[in-house]
């Protein structure tokens, strides 16, 4: 019998590791002689740079060089539109170093190469910028007015990007509906906050001219080839690694201005130059997401289907759109959910504002489309006094109805095609879990008739992942019976290295230890595009099997040759290839990758086996040295995961503090390909959600200056504040890839806010409390509580 | 989030500690736990000069009975108060009340005298020691003097100590016989300072019916921790009922006047003060009753 692997709770193997300290992230990495850099940015949102004067900074002690636009050589073209789209009529793009205008406070507008971080933060202070402030656009809705300020002069306008999405027929379908329920939604604006801020070592290696580089990037392969084409270098003199990456989230899937001049310092000055990006630093320089504000109304028939969906959404881009569009899309294609809405209409604005720029951050324009959807539901429910379950019901696509076509292009340039999935079942198996009937009938009741504000909600979600391009993998087995796996993805704590070992060790049914994976570093594979939109298990584990397969078969090939025997006379099983019923006729793998390399010297002393004399060339046609293979994943389009998640919450109503009685998550990624590691990402996803629904918001003022720029005052949910989740596992393959897998990573963070926005309503039924706009707080509850009682 | 340049100097020696600050004078900072001060450092949000640490000033730290009450020297880490068995016995209310002080590597090296020093107006020990009518004993080359609670925190980051002057030692008095203390607060997450915190002490009458007097103080409402001298007043000879503290939440809204900041409103604080006070009062009143001391 084989080994199952495929599916099991195997331990992280990187764990013992980074919870002993012995995690190595680019901070941790020091190179002789190696200079500090710091960025003087912008304190303002929106000026013009009249002139800079850095004479006194350059005379500093320490100070080895201070950088302004002019004098940053090849840097010097705008940043990259990473993602373009055709309805992203006016993309925008900034200088690496602010050349005449800074649009957010944080843009960096000159940069200190110095002895020490300290010296370099010291030379800060004395550059004196004369700056011309210019009127700050913070307010989305004000700036699509006719006669608001602009934030790129030159474009003529506010608005990047005006898409419309339509299926069906809307307009008739609201016209002879029997209910029509219209909401005004808000989702604030947040940001991802890993633990590691971004950081960037660079040397130019004179030895083998080759630019070597260390960035927290979740996409090293990215990178390389971007600063190959910027310095005119041969993408194989460019080597980038992304070690250990202490969370990204989504944030660091870009190409940054450190990103480009910290390499282009360590090229200029040839010495090896780092930057640590500090709290502050992470808060106006790295990406930002969430703000939209929605009109959304809903169509129904008297029986509460669902007619048709008409959505018009801004959605704040920030100050440039290196990232597309990306965002607002998502949210436009994933907002019917797991519904069926015969017709819909979806239409966005993506706004420039004088903010930091807008790219997906875990969730990625889902959580604000499944807020919208999900109230959208609970309305219906409410008014035509239906129990919110039994309005999903009615409404989901039905597990026969796949693969179904929701009717719009998603982020990936293919079709919104869900594959599968079935969210009845999905359902029934959450009410089930939570025993939704009993709480509703007896538990609810009862602690209300005690005077407590307890409440109930659900919520339902799809999540697009797995997208494409493509990645590759090489996966080959080593003389010593170890196998050697490599992929263009880094990792961000996901658990690849295990992960991708259980798909290597299931196909070669070879122990998940003697497996290793390498990631993260372009000398080791390179292509590929990176971690992100829950796409490495869904690709680069597709890739991963492939390639494990191809060497499988080599090994069985091989094997049947030596034995003199039919291939399909051989079964795999325990570390070995051998003969069906004579398990002693057959060889370990190790054996065979010695008889797949037939060396005059080398492991002589210490083969099992000896390859058999060769007459003729020593590897015939067709035969390679070693049982390796690189095989390549690209999937047709996205594969839809998919979840329901409940809760009951308790409500202060005289201090506004919320407490989780019980969190219920039912989630369907297809085949799990480890139930621990998927059940840690909903953990992580399920805290950020937390975050998004009670904590986490940057704070604008109307000047454009961020007020909570520090983990004093922007709130992240502590380990205090994340109640036990209870997880329980779906498991509809995708028909898409050859592992039936669909992507886990962003799926906690979707529900909450549209959960927590139904069970406080729930809670506070007696105040008629309706809830519209994420995240709340012990404030905004208690003003809504004051407002509506 | 580098700090300026600043000169080190770590004395272990109270005068020597003296001496150097009578120099120094406004040009030093006084190191305690830094748990303030490092990040305030670090954003160059302060620029001392000289920075002068009473990590090894031994004479700092101690917890003693004294004067029918407990002597906590400065540098006394937060996290041993919390786990002393005399302050627990003896003054109930800080015991309680500092475990709401961050989190435990925050109090394993945040201080007594630093948390007092600083007066941040959200933090909890000044409250306790408020509301406990605590006094504070300064230092300086010039000698000594005692300040009592209401007359050494002036407003937000602000005391009554001079530059050259250092918090040698906090005293908290003991609570008089038939009292009950307790402390509330609501913050945003475990460990975060308080949106508004309140501690009280109840004292009975005789018969155990009556509130013969009642202190109640309040934290993150004003640039200084504030006795709610108006409910106080009438808390005076009132009975023991459910009445009386709802009638005390309802002047302490009237007689605080809050500001507002990107967690709380100003509505919001009024408004959980007086819910916190009744909570307070009722919770502290019935340790009394049982003798419970808290
Ligand atoms: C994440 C976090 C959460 C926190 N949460 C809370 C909270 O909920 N509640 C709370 O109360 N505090 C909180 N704090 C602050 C913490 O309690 C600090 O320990 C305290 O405010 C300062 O004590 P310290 O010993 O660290 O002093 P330091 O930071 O070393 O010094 C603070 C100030 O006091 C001065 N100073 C120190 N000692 C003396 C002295 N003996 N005489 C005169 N001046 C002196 C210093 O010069 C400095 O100006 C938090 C801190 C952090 C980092």
């Amino acid at each position: 019998m084989p080994t199952r692997i495929f599916g099991e709770r195997i331990k992280r193997a990187e764990d013992p590791r980074l919870l002993t300290g012995r995690g190595r992230f680019v901070d941790d990495i020091d190179l002789p002689g190696q200079l500090h850099v710091a960025f003087l940015r912008s304190p303002h949102a929106h000026a013009r740079v009249r002139a800079i004067d850095a004479s006194a900074a350059r005379a500093m002690e320490g100070v080895v060089a201070v950088w302004t636009y002019t004098d940053i050589g090849p840097c010097q073209r705008r940043m990259p539109l990473l993602i373009p789209h055709p309805d992203l009529t006016h993309p925008y793009t900034r200088f690496a170093l602010a050349r005449d205008e800074v649009n957010h406070v944080g843009e960096p507008v000159a940069m200190v190469i110095a002895e020490s971080r300290y010296l370099a933060e010291d030379a800060l202070e004395a550059i004196a910028v004369d700056w011309e402030e210019l009127p700050p656009v913070v307010d989305i809705e004000a700036a699509v007015r006719p006669d608001a300020p602009l934030v790129h002069e030159e474009l003529g306008t506010n608005v990047a990007a005006h898409y419309v999405g339509i299926v069906g027929d809307p307009d008739r379908a609201f016209a002879s509906a029997a209910h029509v329920f219209r909401e005004r939604l808000v989702i604030e604006r947040s940001a991802s906050m890993p633990i590691e801020p971004r950081a960037i070592l660079a040397t130019w290696d004179d030895t083998d001219g080759v630019l070597r580089v260390w960035d927290t990037t979740q996409a090293p392969i990215v990178i390389r080839n971007a600063l190959a084409a910027l310095f005119g270098l041969a993408p194989t003199q460019v080597h980038v690694v992304a070690p250990d990456v202490g969370g990204g989230f989504g944030g660091k899937i870009m190409v940054y201005p450190e990103e480009v001049l910290v390499p282009y310092a360590a090229l200029a000055l040839r010495r090896p130059v780092k930057w640590t990006e500090d709290r502050f630093e992470h808060f106006v320089g790295t990406n930002h997401e969430r703000l939209q504000i929605h009109d959304a109304e809903i169509a129904v028939d008297s029986e509460g289907r669902i007619l048709g969906v008409r959505d018009r959404f801004l959605h704040d881009a920030g100050a440039y759109t290196p990232y597309g569009i990306i965002v607002p899309i998502i949210t436009a294609c994933q907002l019917p959910g797991p519904y069926k809405v015969p017709n819909y209409h979806v239409e966005f604005r993506a706004v420039y504002s004088n903010t930091v720029p807008v790219s997906p951050y875990r969730g990625a324009g889902r959580p604000h489309a499944c807020f919208v959807m999900e109230r959208l539901m609970d309305r219906v429910a409410d008014e035509l006094g239906l129990d919110r379950a039994e309005v999903r019901q009615r409404n989901f696509i039905q597990p026969d109805e796949f693969p179904y076509d929701v009717g719009l292009i998603f982020q990936d340039g293919a079709p919104t095609r869900y594959d599968s999935g079935n969210y009845p079942a999905m359902l029934d198996r959450l009410l089930q879990e939570m025993d939704y009937h009993r709480l509703v009938s007896e538990e609810l009741p009862r602690l209300r008739a005690e005077g407590r504000y307890v409440g109930l909600g659900i919520a339902c979600y799809v999540e697009g992942t797995g997208i494409g391009p493509y990645e590759g993998a090489h996966v080959r087995v080593e003389p010593t019976g170890h196998v050697y796996v490599a992929t263009g993805m880094p990792q961000q704590g996901q658990a690849h290295q295990t992960v991708l070992a259980q798909i290597v060790a299931e196909e070669l049914q070879v122990p998940v230890e003697t497996v290793h994976v390498i990631e993260g570093d372009t000398a080791h594979f390179e292509f590929g595009s990176g971690t992100y939109a829950s796409r490495s298990a869904v690709v680069a584990g597709s890739a991963v099997a492939l390639a494990a397969r191809s060497v499988r078969e080599q090994g069985l090939r091989l094997a049947a040759e030596e034995l003199e025997v039919d291939p399909a006379d051989l079964l795999v099983e325990d570390g070995r290839v051998f003969v069906r019923g004579t398990p002693e006729r057959g060889f370990t793998w190790a054996q065979l990758a010695q008889l797949a390399n037939p060396l005059r010297y080398a492991y002589a002393g210490d083969l099992a086996v000896r390859p058999r004399p060769w007459s003729g060339p020593a590897l015939p046609q067709g035969r390679q040295p070693a049982l390796e293979a690189t095989e390549y994943y690209s999937p047709p389009h996205a594969t839809w995961a998919s979840g329901a998640v409940g809760a009951v919450i308790e409500v202060d109503p005289a201090t506004g503090l919320l407490q989780f009685h019980r969190l219920w998550v039912v989630h369907d990624c297809g085949k799990v390909i480890n139930p621990m590691v998927v059940e840690g990402q909903i953990h992580g996803g399920i805290a950020q959600g937390i975050g998004g629904a009670f904590y986490e918001r940057l704070h604008y003022d109307e000047n454009g200056q961020l007020l909570n720029a520090s983990f004093m005052d922007f709130l992240i949910p502590t380990a205090m504040e994340i109640p036990r989740i209870e997880v329980a596992h779906l498991e509809t393959p995708s028909p898409l890839n050859p592992l039936g897998v669909k992507g886990v990573g962003e799926a906690g963070a979707i529900p909450l806010p549209a959960l927590v926005a139904a069970a406080v309503e729930d809670a506070l039924r007696p105040f008629q409390v309706h809830v519209t706009r994420m995240p709340l707080s012990p404030d905004e509850l208690l003003r809504l509580i004051h407002t509506e009682a | 989030m580098k700090p300026a340049r600043f000169v080190y100097h770590a004395p272990t020696t109270l005068d020597a500690t003296l001496q150097l600050l009578a120099e120094l004078n406004v040009d030093a900072k006084l190191l305690a736990g830094g748990q303030s001060l490092i990040p305030m450092l670090n954003m160059r949000l302060v620029r001392p000069g000289h920075l002068i640490d009473l990590q090894h000033v031994s004479e700092l730290a101690g917890i003693h009975e004294r004067d029918g009450g407990v002597a906590i020297g400065a540098m006394t880490r937060q996290r041993q108060v919390e786990r002393s068995p005399l302050v627990a016995e003896r003054i109930p209310l800080l015991a309680e009340a500092i475990r709401h002080v961050g989190h435990l590597p925050i109090r394993t090296r945040g201080t007594i005298g630093g948390s007092i020093a600083h007066a941040d107006p959200a933090a909890e020990l000044p409250g306790v020691l408020l509301a406990l009518d605590g006094t504070v004993r300064l230092a300086s080359a010039r000698g000594e003097r005692t300040v009592a609670a209401r007359d050494f925190f002036v407003d937000i980051l602000t005391t009554a100590a001079e530059p050259d002057e250092l918090v040698r030692e906090v005293w908290f008095p003991s609570l008089p016989p038939r009292s009950g203390s307790a402390w509330l607060e609501v913050a945003r997450r475990h460990g975060d300072y308080a949106l508004v915190g309140v501690g009280a002490v109840v004292t009975l009458a005789d018969d155990g019916q009556a509130v013969a007097a009642a202190r109640l103080c309040f934290i993150s409402v004003a640039g200084r921790p504030v006795q709610a001298t108006q409910a106080e007043a009438a808390l005076r000879g009132a009975p023991v009922t459910p009445a009386t503290w709802r009638e005390a939440g309802a002047l302490v809204r009237e007689e605080l006047d809050p500001p507002a900041d990107l967690h709380a409103s100003a509505h919001y604080r009024r408004h959980v003060a007086g819910v916190l006070a009744e909570r307070v009062l009722e919770l502290a009143a019935r340790r009394a009753q049982e003798g419970a001391g808290r």
